[in-house]
């Protein structure tokens, strides 16, 4: 109750403003009724809702309002009768007032009817013509008829007087009304309806008729006036006659053509041939990018900031399935020799056709791809396309140009098959690979990359990146076998370079397979026996390959950083026990060295190894200014192992490179051939510490870093047993050593930023719209909009209910004091009754005494 | 004999025999033929007579069916006329002693599960023996316990000739009785004693192997309490006796360690020796300060046993008041390349952290120390590395005094780098004069991690330390496994030079010096 008046009260109060302003726009304001609210600051863009109010109107009428509501019901509490309004359809405003009133007559009708027939048998039903008895109208005759209407215009009947002036209700009237209730008024409405209606019509009829004499007037005029200028369009007649008569023009045919070339769509223009500095420049242009990239990871930037690869491959490579067009021309020329030359002006012919094929075709197909490309990527799908018309003229005419190749290569190439089936196994592909020779192998392998490129197949991809690890385990194997075999992996390398560009997942879990294979064989044989043999040749090679798949110059690497821990596990933990350990941890320091070529850092291990291979070739061990670290020993079994005291091998020996082979396995020597062999490390050795002065010369204590073997390089250069060669290498490197800069500038930490001091001025949110609170989600909003309401609502409806109370408070008062001056009235009354009497008996009294 | 062949006659056989010498005094001779079976060879019956033997004088033991008392010879006893019963039992007790000599020697067998028969049977008659003492009380009350019998146990135990380690750790179940404890202590010392009496320098390796087991199995009981869980059961304990005062425990075990370590021993016992020294040693000692003069000796030795020696020796200059001059100067002395690459590699570190863990060491120690360290770790591998710089980061954190090592705003530049790396003695090493450009040096390094541990010194340091106690035990496999797992870019950064073959470029070192054929 308090809550709907409320809620009335409310949607006053807003519209209360907009009367106030309407007040003020008036001149009848009262001045004395209008209170403003002062505002203390002026806030721009604020908009004020109550700067002025009306408080005795508003008050006024919440006043009103609540004697016609509250107070009504206040004084009817006790009451339980009420009054119904059960008039038919009276609050129903669907039914037009003639609707209701027939219905309501029905009605009536129906109920005298039923009402009559109950008791009055004899009674007829009363005939009645527009609610009035036919009797009482056969009784009075002199209802006017409404044709003869015109005529008596000025006479007015005593009915129409009735009617019209609701003047002295006559007998026939009373009849009527007594029947009708509330229609009495029916017989006059009718009467006049139908003056009306006749006077209506009559206008209508003459206002008809005189639109269609204007009509036929303008008609005449117009076909005068046409007549007249008839004449000056006589030329033009034809035509007009000529065009109203064929509707549609029929279009020219060469506008037709023209139209037609005009909304067809334009085979896109396919970028023009470089030239041989264009294709150079973008060449280089790539490599720049790529080399940028690679600086950025070496110095191991926050890898958050890095943008994506730009690829060089073109970035949908996996899904569309092409090796890199540049890769894939130089594998063909590996393979095949002066046979590249014969396909490139075929290759070119059909591919500037299928060019134009698929020009047409994109121009048909989706035109996205006809307006899209831009710059580069329009170049790419270029390349795409041409290799793609490359790939396809080769799968249709397979292997034309091997027909041709050299004689000898033709028989053994025509036992191959020309597809294989991925192997699914590392023993199938053992079986397809064995027995073959290395040219075999390799196009072996290269047809299966073929025969399973992943454009053709979903499960193409799986196949191939399982390949990889395949030809990483032959490769291994290849490595372990008797003797190993080099040449071959030197050959699969390749292979390997290509489907690791294809597959870098596939690839870097496969290297690091082996890789923890490798580290975890050795872990436990130091596990157990406390230290480690050199691992085989494939471990090496492994390690090799591992540098030459992924780039080894970044600061942090899925594959390279295990590597190299493994590098350097290699020259920590294997103890050197004979001259082809020597070999091996020779390679491993060369890897290591060419690891690192590019980012130059620094790897204590290798100097500390190369400080061993020196002492075990240095004559007398002094073992001043340096100490040797494990694997090593200062005395001992393998101290001496490099050591030539041969005069003869001195002077006979030329320094060559060392076969990798003997790091595999070291075939039986002549006591010469060893010492030569042990010459050639030493060689090997001191080119590495040549290397290693002239990569980490920069660093800032390069001289304490290089001490160790300082002073082991001028043992050696005192022994003077070295070949005259090795000494000038010596000297050399000992000069460089020297000539390195000996700054040694104090540290000094970078400067931080100083913590700034607490502040407390305010914190400034910038408000985008005034009104919504800021910050937060749209439910959030929604949330605390409704709480807002809720809580004004609510405080709204306790003052509603608070004013409710005083008012009733105060009418009760009322009451009660009208009440007791009722009562003092009637006491008053009966007071002065009572001393009337009281006198009169007086008077009696004394007038008796007085007798 | 054995007319019965097989395991289960035999034992059917000597169930019977001593069956019949427990019946009746008068067959006691079969006891001959019970011992005679003991003397053979086949594995089987041994372990089936020794099992007889417990049987037999396990039962005489607790009848008091043996001579009690100072046993006269058997010749004398039988010779003379004395009765027949006094004559049986000390008859019988001379067989007891073969026996037990028997048992003595078996332990010296091949076969471990006859050693270990013999060894609880051994102790079975010790326990025995204690609770009927076969010797007469001297007074009320006397405390009787067999030491004849034990030491001849604990002597079988320290054999000069072969390990005999799992004997040793069976006879570590004894050893939780205070009682036994407290003897093995005195027998041990007394073994050792008599061993290395004669000429020290031949005593086999075997015999201070068993020596040092043994040793170390024992261990007194950490706080102070009454010793109550004897092996020989007393009905009653009295104050007197020296064996319920851990205070004696204490000096019997003193004098055990003592005597041990004044011979010269080989160097791995003195390792393992000094490893267990702070923990299981020290503590219990009734005069810790003894042990000075075997770490002192120790401390000499160099390399990882002087290292562990330092562990004993900090423990007493600590908490014993011990004044040892030259502490920190023989830690300085330890530090050499080889400590990034020795097994003790993890204790060393955990150890030179506590050493330098006091805030007032003065500042040219801890500088000194440090420059040696930066130095070393241009030797290190990555492992190593990882401990040794924050190691480094921590020290100078903890001595804001050495922050000039790594902060020396307006320090002129120098030609060479003042710190002497050969002088042995931290004050004058002038490392307070330098820099720590090793580390600079080491922010090239391959791996990213010590990258980045290195570079931690080119901000302001933090405040608070890093807890180098996870990095101690890091190998280089752990290193290699977290790098392996560690999650890289995606897509993997692939080489964009294609390869040509294995050995790579013309300008590689690989292709330089190396051919494939």
């Amino acid at each position: 109750m308090g809550k709907t008046r409320s809620a009335g009260a409310r949607g006053k109060a807003p519209g209360a403003p907009a009367g106030v302003r309407g007040c003020r726009a008036r001149p009848s304001a009262n001045p004395f009724e209008v209170k403003v609210n002062r505002q203390k600051f002026q806030v721009l863009g604020r908009k004020t809702r109550h700067d002025v109010g009306l408080p005795g109107v508003s008050r006024a009428r919440a006043l009103q309002k609540r004697t016609q509501t509250l107070l009504k019901e206040y004084k009817e509490r006790d009451k339980s009768n009420i009054f119904r309004d059960k008039r038919f359809g009276e609050y129903n405003s669907n039914i037009s007032p003639e609707e209701k009133m027939m219905k309501r007559f029905a009605l009536e009708q129906q109920r005298q009817h039923e009402k009559k027939s109950i008791y009055n048998l004899n009674e007829d039903e009363e005939l009645t013509h527009y609610g009035q008895s036919l009797a009482d109208i056969e009784k009075h005759n002199d209802i006017v008829d409404s044709d003869s209407d015109a005529e008596d215009r000025g006479v007015l009947s005593a009915e129409l007087t009735a009617a019209h002036f609701g003047g002295g209700g006559g007998p026939l009237h009373k009849k009527t009304s007594q029947q009708h209730g509330e229609e009495g008024q029916q017989p006059k409405s009718r009467k006049e309806l139908i003056e009306e209606l006749i006077a209506k019509s009559r206008q209508e009829k003459r206002e008809r008729q005189a639109q269609r004499e204007d009509a036929l007037e303008l008609t005449e005029k117009l076909d005068q006036d046409w007549k007249e200028i008839q004449t000056i369009l006589a030329r033009k007649t034809p035509k007009s006659e000529s065009r109203g008569g064929k509707e549609k023009p029929k279009p020219d045919a060469y506008d037709m053509m023209v139209r037609e070339l005009g909304f067809e769509m334009k085979a896109p223009p396919s970028n023009r041939m470089k030239t041989e500095e264009e294709l150079a420049q973008e060449e280089r242009e790539r490599l720049k990018c790529l080399e940028a990239e690679r600086l950025r990871r070496m110095l191991g930037k926050e890898e958050g900031e890095h943008i994506k690869r730009p690829k060089h491959m073109s970035a949908d490579d996996l899904s569309d399935g092409f090796v890199l067009d540049k890769d894939d021309r130089r594998l063909l020329s590996y393979k095949d020799g002066k046979m590249n030359v014969e396909e490139e002006p075929s290759g070119e012919a059909s591919s500037s056709e299928s060019e134009g094929e698929e020009g047409k075709g994109s121009s048909e197909g989706d035109p996205e791809e006809s307006d899209g490309p831009d710059g580069p990527s329009g170049l790419e799908s270029d390349v795409q396309s041409k290799d793609g018309s490359e790939r396809t003229q080769e799968e249709q005419r397979p292997n034309p140009g091997e027909r041709s190749t050299a004689d000898d290569r033709e028989a053994a190439r025509a036992e191959l098959p020309y597809m294989f089936a991925a192997p699914e196994s590392y023993e199938e592909l053992k079986s397809l690979l064995s027995g073959r020779s290395m040219e075999e192998q390799l196009l072996v392998v290269e047809r299966i990359q073929k025969c399973n490129h992943p454009s053709l197949a979903v499960g193409n991809k799986a196949k191939l990146e399982k390949l990889f690890g395949f030809l990483l385990e032959y490769v291994g194997d290849l490595a372990t076998s008797d003797p190993p075999d080099l040449g071959g992996i030197n050959k699969l390398v390749v292979q390997l370079y290509n489907l690791c560009q294809m597959f870098p997942e596939a690839a870097s879990s496969a290297v690091k397979f082996v890789l923890r294979d490798a580290m975890h064989d050795m872990e436990g044989m130091v596990e157990t026996t406390g230290r480690a043999a050199f691992p085989g040749l494939d471990v090496l090679v492994y390690l090799k390959i591992a540098g030459m798949l992924f780039p080894t110059s970044d600061f942090r690497h899925p594959v390279v950083t295990p590597a190299l821990l493994c590098l350097s596990q290699l020259l920590t933990k294997c103890p050197i026990q004979s001259l082809q350990d020597v070999v091996k941890g020779l390679f491993v320091c060369c890897l290591f060295l060419d690891y690192v070529s590019l980012s130059q850092r620094f790897i204590p291990e290798l100097i500390n190894f190369l400080v061993g291979i020196l002492h075990i070739a240095a004559p007398n061990k002094q073992s001043q200014g340096y100490t040797l670290v494990h694997p090593f020993r200062a005395l001992g079994k393998n101290s001496e192992l490099l050591l030539v005291s041969d005069e003869e091998a001195t002077t006979t020996w030329h320094r060559r490179s060392l076969p990798l082979q003997w790091a595999g396995r070291l075939k039986a020597q002549t006591e010469t051939e060893a010492n030569h062999t042990r010459l050639s490390c030493l060689a090997v050795c001191l080119a590495l510490v040549q290397r290693c002065v002239t990569v980490y010369g920069a660093l800032p204590s390069f001289h304490d870093i290089v001490q160790p073997l300082r002073a082991l390089l001028m043992e050696h250069l005192a022994a003077r047993s070295c070949p005259p060669e090795l000494q000038e290498l010596s000297r050399s490197i000992l000069t460089e050593m020297e000539k390195q800069p000996k700054h040694y500038r104090p540290l000094v930490c970078e400067k931080s930023k100083p913590v700034p001091l607490k502040l407390f001025t305010p914190r400034l949110v910038k408000v985008l719209e005034f009104g919504k609170k800021q910050g937060c989600t749209k439910e959030e909003q929604e949330r605390k909009r409704l709480i807002h309401k809720h809580k004004r609502e609510f405080k709204g409806a306790v003052r509603e209910i608070r004013k409710d109370n005083q008012f009733l408070a105060r009418m009760q008062l009322s009451e009660i004091m009208e009440r007791d001056a009722e009562r003092k009235r009637k006491v008053k009354q009966l007071f002065n009754s009572l001393a009337t009497q009281e006198g009169e008996w007086k008077a009696l009294k004394r007038k008796k005494f007085k007798k | 004999m054995e007319g019965e062949a097989g395991p289960g006659g035999a034992r059917r056989a000597l169930g019977r025999l001593v069956e019949a010498v427990l019946a009746d005094r008068g067959k006691a001779n079969a006891v001959f033929d019970i011992l005679a079976v003991l003397q053979c060879e086949d594995q089987e019956e041994v372990h089936e007579a020794v099992r007889a033997c417990s049987r037999l004088f396990g039962a005489l033991l607790a009848r008091g069916e043996l001579f009690v008392g100072q046993l006269p010879s058997e010749e004398m006893v039988m010779a003379g006329s004395r009765g027949a019963t006094r004559k049986y039992k000390v008859w019988m007790r001379h067989r007891y002693h073969s026996c037990c000599n028997r048992l003595g020697e078996l332990l010296a067998r091949s076969s471990f599960q006859i050693k270990e028969l013999a060894l609880s049977t051994l102790m079975k008659f010790v326990q025995l023996e204690g609770e009927h003492p076969l010797e007469k009380p001297k007074w009320e009350g006397n405390y009787l316990f067999p030491y004849q019998l034990f030491k001849s146990v604990v002597g079988g135990l320290l054999s000069p000739e072969e390990d005999r380690s799992l004997l040793l750790c069976q006879f570590r179940e004894y050893l939780e009785h205070d009682d036994i404890r407290y003897h093995t202590m005195q027998a041990a010392a007394d073994a050792v004693a008599r061993a290395a009496d004669g000429r020290p320098e031949q005593v086999p390796l075997a015999f201070w192997n068993n020596a040092f087991t043994l040793l170390s199995s024992v261990s007194l009981p950490r706080q102070e309490s009454v010793p109550s869980n004897f092996y020989v059961k007393h009905a009653e304990l009295s104050d007197k006796w020296k064996v319920v005062h851990l205070r004696e425990h204490r000096k019997a075990f003193q004098q055990m360690w003592l005597g041990f370590l004044k011979h010269q021993l080989p160097l791995r016992i003195c390792k393992k020796v000094l490893v267990i020294m702070h923990d299981s040693i020290l503590p219990h000692l009734a005069q810790p300060s003894l042990m000075i003069d075997f770490l002192a000796r120790a401390c000499d030795v160099g390399g990882a046993v002087s290292l562990l020696a330092l562990n004993g020796l900090f423990i007493l200059i600590h908490k014993h008041n011990l004044e040892y001059p030259d502490f920190y100067r023989k830690l300085y002395g330890l530090l050499d390349p080889s400590v990034f690459h020795v097994k003790y590699r993890a204790r060393f570190f955990h150890l030179a952290d506590l050493f330098l863990s006091s805030s007032h060491l003065p500042a040219y120690l801890v500088a000194a120390f440090t420059k040696r360290l930066a130095r070393l770790a241009l030797t290190a591998p990555p492992e190593a590395l990882l401990t040794v710089l924050p190691f480094i980061c921590n020290l100078l954190r903890r001595h804001p005094a050495c922050r000039v090592l790594v902060h020396r705003p307006r320090g002129p530049e120098l030609d060479a780098d003042p710190y002497d790396p050969r002088e042995e003695d931290p004050a004058r090493s002038r490392a307070l004069e330098s820099s720590l450009w090793e580390l600079q040096a080491l922010q090239q390094h391959y791996h990213p991690e010590v990258s980045k541990a290195a570079s931690a010194i080119n901000q302001a340091l933090s405040e608070a330390e890093v807890s180098i106690v996870p990095l101690l035990e890091l190998t280089a496999f752990q290193i290699f496994e977290q790098d392996l797992q560690k999650k890289g870019p995606e897509p993997v950064p692939l080489e964009f030079i294609p390869a040509q073959g294995l050995l790579g470029r013309r300008d590689d070192l690989c292709a330089q010096h190396f051919t494939l054929s």
